[in-house]
């Protein structure tokens, strides 16, 4: 395999006197879906957002395409070709759908109309709901337009945090439907955190384990799914 | 009257009318609490020289009569009118178009206004009075309607354009047309100033901090007496000159009136000032509208949306909030450099808190991030409270009363729809409906 995309290699992250992560180190090679798995408060929305540079990392050095990203701030790092996907969708509640993904497209600065017609291919609803105010749409409609608006930047690389909270199965279903479709069709490479673990690993191609701030297992999605340890501890018992 | 129209309804739907005086009742007993120390206790002072409880249970007894009867007069018109109508689509847009029609009258009339019958020299200083809150509000409105961030100090910046153009003026000799810019700059310098420490506060946290920061400026000037005069502010501010030519009484040729061949006036002089701070105020504006399709003004109003998305996307926080802060006191201390010149006397007397949150209720008023909206409500304040001089104390109360009237029938301000910044092709204004109430 030749250099990972994203190499995230012994950090450690605190908040303040608390320790989050402890010498972590993940890979995301080109064209993978990767996603981390672990139960809540393990610290995987931490690593996410340790990639970010928000909060920094203590220890340890996180490279994406083999430059060192560990000190920058966080909106260059965000503008990189890595784009987030935050925890709890946050769109713009009082602009538009259509605004929201402009912003998107913003700070990248590429022509945003190519853009648009890929996303709402993508989520004919977004196209429907153009005019309407962020905060008015549905979850699974917020997290389309996260989603979306993150896809605006063209990244080469998308964190995409916790999508599946709080929405319905189905919808969970389109989500990671669209995101199937975005790494087969478009090669898009994306790192995953979910709590949802037996869709996200069947999802994924490769997987990590997340228990208190350490990685414990690894694998592919095949592997991991067949894991006891992690079907007793996040797949409540093989449903 | 509707008496009968109510009486019928009432008849119809008797538990609604006992509820309704039930309301009504509760509502005197409230105004009874209130108006017995307020109205019904009042100390005099007899002939003898000596205080005395003067009892007014008359006037007590009229207020809260009228209480009641306000009261029960609202809940029946409620109930006659029925469910409240949701602003509909069709009448955003109708809004719409009556703003772009609105604004350009509103231009035309602030442009032709000395020249109009009847406009004498205390309508142009009203104007002037009112135009000045329109500029200083359109400049909040940066910081606090566009960038979301809760400035209750905004005041400071006037200050310091005030004093920067006064101590430029008298110490220097400075002419307006270069102290105006430096006012400005240094107004934007404090802006930063003041940024710098508040860049990870948000809200209430940040409307404490920015309110010390206007107590602070005008603590300073009032003890720093040796630069700022302290309490006695700063006399003989050069008046400002029509580009070089002074707007004097004498006629000779190198004035205002000579050089142009006419009647020499003290009017001149206040039209001068009149046009200054229109264009000002257009200047800000104008701006205003332009950074708002810029991505600069873009990622304000992301920011104010939501900080948090505003980092995942790639938008520096720190930037944007800095320059939020330092564009909005760059008006402020433009708008001080003309208060300064205008008044040719100025002390920290005329920056307290008040000022800040008056401009700010200008803001709030008229819609958070609505030009047309704040101009409108500098004029229904400002002006109407000139308007109002006639009724001496009871002048507040009907202030108060019309900004409780304005919050209860339109509560998202004079102007809650908005235009969308960004878009491909055609822009549709956005319904008032959806605009949250409140919320910066």
């Amino acid at each position: 395999m030749s250099a990972p995309m994203l190499a995230v290699d012994a950090v450690s992250t605190a908040y303040g006197a608390v320790q989050a992560l402890r010498d972590v180190s993940i890979e995301v090679a080109k064209g993978e879906i990767v996603t981390l798995v672990g139960a809540n408060g393990a610290g995987k929305s931490t690593l996410l957002m340790t990639i970010c540079g928000d909060p920094r990392a203590r220890a340890g050095r996180v490279a994406f395409e083999g430059r060192d990203i560990t000190a920058l701030p966080t909106h260059e790092i965000m503008r990189l070709g890595i784009a987030q996907v935050p925890e709890g969708r946050r769109v713009f509640p009082r602009m538009s759908v259509m605004e929201n993904l402009l912003m998107g497209a913003q700070v990248a600065g590429h022509d945003p109309a190519p853009l648009l017609a890929q996303v709402f291919a993508l989520f004919p609803r977004l196209q429907e709901r153009q005019a309407q105010r962020g905060g008015t749409l549905s979850g699974g409609e917020q997290q389309m337009l996260a989603i979306g608006r993150a896809l605006m930047s063209r990244p080469r690389l998308l964190l995409l945090d916790e999508p599946s909270l709080g929405l319905a199965p189905l919808i969970v279903r389109q989500i990671f439907a669209a995101i199937r479709d975005l790494n087969e069709k478009e090669g898009l490479t994306v790192l995953l955190v979910e709590q949802n673990a037996n869709q996200a690993l069947r999802l994924a191609h490769r997987g990590y384990v997340l228990v208190n701030g350490r990685i414990t297992l690894r694998g592919t999605g095949r592997e991991l799914l067949a894991m006891p340890e992690v079907r007793d501890a996040y797949l409540g018992g093989g449903h | 009257m509707n008496g009968e129209v109510a009486a019928i309804t009432m008849a119809a739907r008797p538990k609604v009318a006992a509820a309704a005086v039930k309301d009504a009742a509760i509502t005197a007993l409230v105004a009874l609490g209130l108006f017995v120390p307020i109205v019904g206790l009042r100390t005099d002072v007899s002939s003898a020289g000596t205080l005395y409880l003067r009892e007014r249970w008359g006037d007590v007894a009229i207020l809260v009569v009228l209480a009641f009867a306000g009261r029960l007069g609202l809940l029946t018109w409620r109930g006659l009118r029925g469910e409240a109508k949701p602003a509909t689509a069709a009448r955003t847009a109708l809004l719409a178009r009556a703003g772009t029609f609105v604004a350009p009258l509103l231009l035309g009339l602030a442009v032709v206004l000395p020249f109009m019958p009847g406009t004498g020299r205390y309508e142009l200083d009203l104007g002037i009075l009112v135009l000045t809150y329109v500029m200083l509000g359109w400049g909040l409105n940066i910081v606090v309607g566009l960038a979301g961030l809760l400035d209750l100090g905004y005041v400071a910046f006037y200050a310091v354009g005030a004093y920067s153009y006064a101590l430029l003026a008298t110490t220097f000799g400075w002419s307006f047309w270069i102290c105006l810019p430096l006012a400005g700059i240094l107004a934007a310098f404090w802006g930063v100033l003041l940024g710098f420490p508040v860049l990870r506060l948000r809200g209430d946290y940040l409307a404490i901090v920015t309110l010390a920061f206007g107590e602070i400026i005008r603590v300073v000037l009032i003890n720093w007496a040796s630069l700022t005069g302290g309490p006695n502010g700063i006399t003989g501010i050069p008046r400002p000159s029509f580009f070089g030519l002074p707007f004097s009484m004498s006629g000779e040729p190198d004035t205002f009136a000579g050089f142009f061949g006419i009647e020499p006036s003290p009017v001149h002089r206040v039209i001068f000032l009149y046009y200054l701070i229109l264009i000002l105020a257009l200047l800000t504006n104008w701006v205003s509208i332009r950074l708002r399709r810029q991505p600069l003004g873009r990622a304000w109003e992301a920011l104010r949306e939501d900080e948090i998305a505003c980092r995942a996307l790639g938008i520096n926080i720190t930037n944007t909030k800095l320059t939020a802060f330092a564009i909005g006191a760059m008006f402020g201390g433009f708008a001080g450099a003309f208060f300064a010149t205008r008044q040719g006397f100025i002390s920290p007397e005329s920056f307290t808190f008040i000022e800040s949150a008056i401009i700010l209720a200008i803001v709030v008023l008229g819609g958070m991030g609505s030009q047309i909206g704040i101009a409108i409500a500098a004029l229904v304040m400002i002006g109407g409270f000139e308007v109002f001089r006639d009724l001496d104390e009871w002048r507040m109360l009907v202030f108060g009363g019309a900004m409780v009237l304005i919050m209860v029938v339109r509560p998202r301000g004079l102007v809650g729809s908005r235009t969308p910044t960004i878009a491909l092709g055609a822009r549709r204004a956005i319904g008032a409906e959806h605009v949250g109430e409140g919320r910066g």
